[in-house]
């Protein structure tokens, strides 16, 4: 039976308007409500339901971040897993901070806990990167089953429904690998007051990149942070061949 | 586990303790983490399954059975019984904050909800025996059965020393004789708390509370009231002739019943606070919503100081509503005597909730009058929260009773 680690973000919610800072080096985060990230929720909420299979032993959920990661980590418990590990990355190390990073933190814990299965969303709402995964699994040199939106498990084999622009691409992959979630996986549960009281008795461990031999170490300096292009107005054209005048003008045909 | 017990295991660990002092000067500012974590899944699902119904629950009538069901599930219809009854455990903070985000997604989710808490729920674990818990708690923890409370007649509301219902002994029974009416979950509820008068020469002294179960011949009930809104929870009439109910269900001792429901009314009007406030607030979402994508005089309506001006005093009046909410339920949770506060947080968020929704209806314009927004039904859901559970009236007058006591006089 597996031990599964997931790994979840706090990003910013889903719902917030975001604003760049006047100085143009990032976004607005002070005072902004923030949650988990919403792929990561679905890799919870999958985690929690193979437990509940009995195919799971025991789920352990990872945030890399500052203190209020542990929110995050709280949110992962009161669904149901078992405990939390919180790597905490502070001030210049939180904005060094990037994917590569992560996958090395994730890689060093899934070999430290001894984890069968690693599930993390398929990429985080705020970079977008979609990146972890696949670092990850290369770093442990497992194999990955990336955009899941439907996981079954076998003997010591997982079969992937795969979401791709094509279609659906179905992968077998053995065990131990990483997966990443897809908007269709699952639908995450709302975190009941029984259980986010019970939530408040299960263990949170708390360590640095240091402790697990991780260098945050810069790989990329952002230059600047704007917003995008502020869309024009269309025009309504009369018939067909004003259209096909103003593509040709525009260059478009 | 008792809060006691709770707030020990908590000092072992380290952060987000339970102790007293410290969730009442966070709550000034934030809620602790639990309160927030239980904050977000009432939100989530206020918006994910009640406010898309919410137009047709009120439009049809309907009692939102799946959904009350649901909120059983999620512990929410017995939050501050203790789990060893199958409650949650939790404190009346917790209740104030979950009501709140209930009501805001659908008024009427919210007050099946508080009846079954605070009205029926409340005086049970507080002054049943544990037989009594058996048959009339535990039953009605999962949102799969709701129970009420019959303390208004046809002739007395406020007037509540006057229960001219009557209760006789009857060799090993009670016999009860009487009409109780605007019983919310009157239809749909399973079992009721009834106060009846057992000795009329003792006036309010002489009133009883009784556990009734639903159905059970003897008891009738009147027909469903067509209400100006909450429509989605049925109010009726219970209409008792000769009814029969075993010795043992009376709750507590003969000529407790007066102080029993004034015990219970204080709870409640924490909870009837508090769906107000999700009332107030839902509406000042809307207002909100619909003045930043009006365009008129050229540029968005909330540069306009006129609505500038409604949207702040919406907002004042919501937070502090609030915050009187919130004090109310931490002295009770400190066990100390909140009825001054309870009453001062009713009448405060049922006037914010009759203003913010009468306010948004005016920022929203002709668009506020029509079923297609929902402003109209905020107003109309708005209006019963300065009357049940105590109208503003006599909230004024407990309010100045407690006031004048602590000046001695």
């Amino acid at each position: 039976m597996a031990r599964v680690l997931v790994g979840v973000k706090r990003v910013i919610d889903y719902a917030v308007k975001i604003r760049v800072k006047p100085d143009k080096s990032g976004v607005v985060t002070e005072g902004v409500k923030h949650s988990m990230n919403p792929f990561d929720e679905i890799a919870v909420e999958e985690a929690v339901r193979m437990k509940e299979k009995k195919l799971a032993t025991e789920v352990i959920a990872v945030s890399c971040g500052p203190t209020q990661a542990q929110e995050t980590l709280r949110t992962a418990l009161a669904m149901g897993v078992d405990k939390a590990i919180h790597v905490e990355v502070t001030g210049k190390d939180l904005d060094t901070l990037q994917p590569i990073h992560v996958s090395k933190i994730l890689a060093k814990l899934a070999q430290d806990e001894k984890a069968d299965l690693v599930i993390v969303g398929k990429q985080a709402i705020d970079d977008d990167c979609n990146q972890t995964a696949q670092m990850t699994a290369a770093l442990l040199d497992w194999p990955q089953g990336t955009f899941a939106s439907k996981i079954e498990k076998g003997d010591g084999i997982l079969t992937i429904v795969r979401e791709i622009d094509g279609g659906l691409e179905t992968v077998k992959v053995k065990t131990p690998a990483v997966l990443s979630a897809d908007l269709r996986l699952n639908e995450p549960r709302y975190a009941t007051l029984p259980n986010i009281m019970k939530a408040k008795k299960k263990p949170l461990k708390k360590l640095t990149p240091k402790d697990l031999g991780v260098e945050i170490k810069a790989h990329q300096e952002v230059v600047s942070v704007e917003d995008p292009p502020v869309r024009q107005a269309g025009s309504i054209v009369p018939d067909v061949d004003t259209l096909a005048a103003k593509l040709k003008e525009g260059g478009f045909a | 586990m008792s809060l006691i017990a709770i707030r020990n295991l908590c000092l072992r660990q380290s952060s987000a303790c339970f102790s007293p002092s410290r969730k009442m000067s966070s709550a000034l500012t934030s809620l602790p983490s639990t309160h927030q974590m239980l904050q977000k899944t009432c939100r989530d699902f206020a918006e994910g399954e009640l406010k898309p119904i919410a137009a047709k629950l009120d439009r049809e009538h309907l009692f939102p059975k799946e959904q009350v069901d649901k909120m059983g599930k999620l512990g929410l219809m017995a939050i501050d019984v203790p789990e060893e009854l199958g409650g949650s455990g939790l404190d009346y903070l917790a209740y104030s904050v979950a009501m709140e985000e209930i009501s805001r997604g659908c008024a009427s989710a919210g007050v099946i909800m508080s009846v079954n808490n605070s009205l029926y729920l409340g005086p049970i674990n507080k002054f049943g025996n544990a037989k009594q818990k058996e048959q009339f708690v535990t039953p009605f923890t999962d949102g799969s059965r709701v129970g009420c409370f019959a303390l208004s007649e046809p002739g007395n509301g406020s007037d509540a020393g006057a229960a001219s219902t009557t209760a006789k002994d009857k060799g090993g029974q009670w016999v009860l004789n009487g009409t109780k009416s605007w019983i919310t979950n009157g239809y749909e509820s399973e079992a009721t708390v009834v106060f009846a008068t057992t000795d009329k020469a003792k006036k309010h002294k002489g009133i009883s509370a009784f556990l009734v179960p639903k159905p059970i011949e003897g008891l009738a009930l009147g027909k469903k009231e067509d209400k100006l809104g909450i429509r989605a929870s049925s109010t009726c009439n219970l209409v008792f002739e000769d009814c029969q109910i075993p010795k043992e269900n009376i709750l507590g001792e003969p000529g407790m019943g007066f102080k029993i429901a004034m015990m219970t009314l204080d709870a409640g009007r924490i909870g009837i606070a508090s769906q107000a406030l999700g009332i107030a607030q839902a509406s000042l979402d809307c207002a909100v919503d619909y003045a930043s994508k009006r365009i008129a005089f050229g540029a968005p309506i909330t540069k306009l100081q006129s609505i500038q001006n409604k949207l702040a005093e919406m907002a004042l009046r919501i937070e502090s509503a609030r915050l009187l909410t919130w004090r109310a339920a931490a002295l009770k949770d400190e066990g100390k005597n909140y009825t001054k506060a309870a009453a001062m947080a009713k009448l405060a968020a049922s006037e914010a909730a009759t203003y913010a929704s009468h306010q948004c209806i005016q920022v929203l314009g002709g668009m506020g009058y029509v079923s297609d927004m929902p402003a109209e039904r905020h107003y109309r859901d708005a209006r019963i929260t300065e009357i049940y559970e105590g109208t503003s009236e006599i909230q004024r007058l407990v309010i100045a009773g407690n006031l004048l006591k602590e000046y001695g006089l």
